[in-house]
């Protein structure tokens, strides 16, 4: 292997002679020798090549048309290399146009916010035809798909309960821990056992639920419904005369809207057990003081507002997954960015309908 | 093409299986330097996982596989490095990085290989390697998403062919284009094998392809290649599915047209 080697005929024929490996390898040296050269060539000899593929060809091409050389003594084999590169020459583009940045910004902007005002109207769209779907659910309960509801209580709660219960017993402990340090400045340890007990039961319990299942459960109805979408599936059911709404959406949403409270009433109480043993082994307070204090301070309304929420959330997570799902469309990536949004959607709106709820529910004087 | 048997690559005794399921059992091969090798075989005969372990994505349970006259098998991820740059793969969908536009997708093997060329020199290469794969010069700026198959099927050639490969491997280049296209792909494929003396892998379900650029084929069969040889030497054979395959409906109308084609050329010529 030897480098390209190029020498200047001083002449007034002014003739360049190339030899050596003209190769992407040695593409640079030979462009460095090619910028140094003194004066314009008006012949190319090729004779001494030794190797050549389409970037040496193209070099040479271009030097020629430069320069409007002629090029002489070249192998067949490098003439149709400059020949096909030569056909090739053409003004292609590398990468799109650039819109000024202010520009651009401000499209952007302008998109998104199009885009939110869509979704929004979309999701009120789908919220009217889960409504008409279960309508038509209830005055034709033969319809109804109990074998695809019963998967999906299974998918969306059974095997939910390990790892809400884990998340939840974990973060009964951090309130614990967290309330009991700052309570103690002011010598009031034993009111921790207020914190865990109304704490978890009136938000965090299926609050935290909440984001768990939109996580394990949403993402995963916007997935299935999106890759079945991508497959035609959910185009041969229409066309068969199934209703995807019923046959897909509505299990899903029955499932979320049912096992929310029951997952978020469970969270709720691993959480006060996971405070108990926290008061239990750091506290010094028995378990037997711990129930009987959260008896008497936790009202029985705190576990009503949580257990009210609690299906309204599983109806918002379910749809957001649900309605993304529907909307994907082209290729597996939108799957991908569905799925993603509707874990976003659900989270968002979760918590701004709680925050509603905490304002509603301390009104009417459940506080 | 009794050229001098030069090998480009030589797979040996090689044997894969998934699970309980036996795909490759024993099976030798050898592809020599300037042919187009047609791969064939019925659906989940392994030709895709024969390419996969040629090129290293699939490591295989025993055998030896050379290419260049390397072993492959094994090898020092830097020194496979150094083998790779002189082969070019097109994957089936044409596997395009979706971020970046055709021409940057073509800039990325040499931008990996070659850092210091100058930025408009790497334009240049990618302009003419667009244009060389017969994508319009109005192709060059889009993104994949924006491509139809066939265009992105091309634009996946002019990556593969980026660093002026020696040997490509192609698997299934015209599965799910019109045949127009198709034929048009066959063209450029033998266009390309002529001018830059490429040895060509090639898997295909394609008769038309087959008859119309490939140098030999090799059938894919019982675990093994059954046979390996020009179209008329294989049929000259008595394996049950080579007879159906190339005696078919579909393989007779192929070689039909194959014969009206040359006789066209012929016609054209004298």
């Amino acid at each position: 292997m030897s480098g390209p080697q190029i020498t200047m005929d001083a002449g007034d024929q002014a003739v360049l002679k190339l030899g050596g490996d003209l190769t992407l390898a040695h593409a640079v040296d030979l462009q460095n020798q090619i910028a140094s050269l003194p004066a314009a060539p008006k012949m190319l000899d090729l004779a001494g090549v030794e190797r050549i593929d389409t970037v040496g060809a193209w070099l040479v091409h271009c030097l020629a048309r430069d320069n409007d050389a002629r090029i002489q003594g070249a192998s067949d084999e490098a003439e149709r290399l400059i020949e096909q590169v030569s056909v090739a020459d053409e003004p292609v583009k590398i990468r799109p146009d650039r819109t000024p940045p202010f520009l651009r910004v401000l499209g952007e902007v302008g998109d998104a916010t199009m885009q939110a005002g869509r979704t929004l109207l979309g999701l009120l769209g789908f919220f009217g035809a889960v409504v008409v779907a279960s309508w038509h659910l209830m005055r034709n309960p033969r319809r109804f798909r109990i074998n695809a509801v019963v998967s999906q209580f299974e998918a969306v709660g059974v095997t939910a309960l390990a790892i809400v219960g884990l998340m939840s017993f974990l973060i009964g402990i951090v309130i614990g821990q967290q309330g009991a340090v700052q309570l103690r400045q002011f010598g009031a340890e034993v009111f921790t056992i207020n914190l865990i007990g109304r704490i978890t039961l009136r938000e965090l319990g299926v609050l935290m639920t909440a984001i768990m299942v939109a996580g394990r459960s949403g993402s995963a109805f916007a997935a299935q419904i999106g890759s079945m979408k991508l497959a035609e599936e959910v185009d041969a059911m229409r066309i068969i005369g199934v209703s995807p709404m019923e046959a897909l959406v509505m299990p899903r949403v029955i499932a979320a809207v049912f096992l929310m409270p029951l997952l978020g009433f469970y969270s709720s109480l691993v959480a006060i057990v996971g405070g108990g043993i926290f008061c239990w082994i750091s506290l010094d307070i028995p378990p037997i003081t711990f129930i009987q204090r959260i008896r008497e301070v936790v009202p029985v309304t705190d576990m009503w507002v949580g257990l009210l929420k609690a299906p309204v959330f599983g109806l918002i997570i379910a749809m957001a997954g649900c309605f993304q799902g529907m909307l994907v469309e082209g290729n597996a990536e939108d799957v991908g960015r569905r799925t993603t949004a509707s874990v976003v959607q659900a989270i968002f709106l979760v918590i701004v309908l709680d925050a509603f709820f905490a304002v509603f529910f301390t009104s009417i004087g459940w506080d | 093409m009794a050229q001098a048997q030069d090998v480009i690559i030589k797979v040996e005794d090689l044997s894969n299986s998934f699970g309980d399921q036996k795909v490759h059992e024993h099976l030798s091969i050898e592809v020599h330097r300037g042919e187009i090798l047609g791969v064939v075989g019925g659906s989940g005969t392994g030709k895709s996982v024969l390419m996969r372990s040629i090129i290293g994505l699939q490591h295989p349970e025993s055998g030896s596989v050379e290419v260049f006259g390397e072993p492959m098998i094994d090898r020092d991820e830097n020194e496979a490095k150094w083998v790779r740059k002189r082969w070019g793969v097109l994957f089936q969908g044409g596997a395009l990085f979706s971020t970046l536009t055709v021409a940057e997708n073509v800039q990325v093997p040499l931008r990996e290989y070659y850092p210091e060329l100058a930025p408009q020199l790497l334009d240049e290469i990618a302009a003419y390697k667009v244009a060389m794969s017969g994508l319009g010069i109005e192709a060059g700026p889009k993104y994949p998403s924006e491509l139809s198959g066939g265009m992105r099927k091309r634009a996946g050639l002019a990556r593969a062919l980026a660093l002026d490969p020696e040997l490509l491997f192609l698997d299934e280049p015209t599965a799910g284009l019109d045949p127009i296209g198709a034929a048009n792909f066959d063209t450029l494929i033998k266009e390309l094998k002529e001018t830059l003396g490429l040895t060509v892998f090639l898997i295909t379900h394609d008769l038309d392809t087959l008859y119309a650029i490939c140098d030999r084929v090799a059938v894919l069969a019982d675990r093994k290649v059954v046979a390996v040889g020009t179209i008329p030497e294989l049929l000259a054979l008595d394996h049950p599915w080579i007879t159906e395959y190339f005696k078919g409906p579909r393989g007779r109308a192929a070689a039909d047209a194959a014969d009206r084609e040359d006789a066209a050329h012929v016609e054209a010529r004298g």
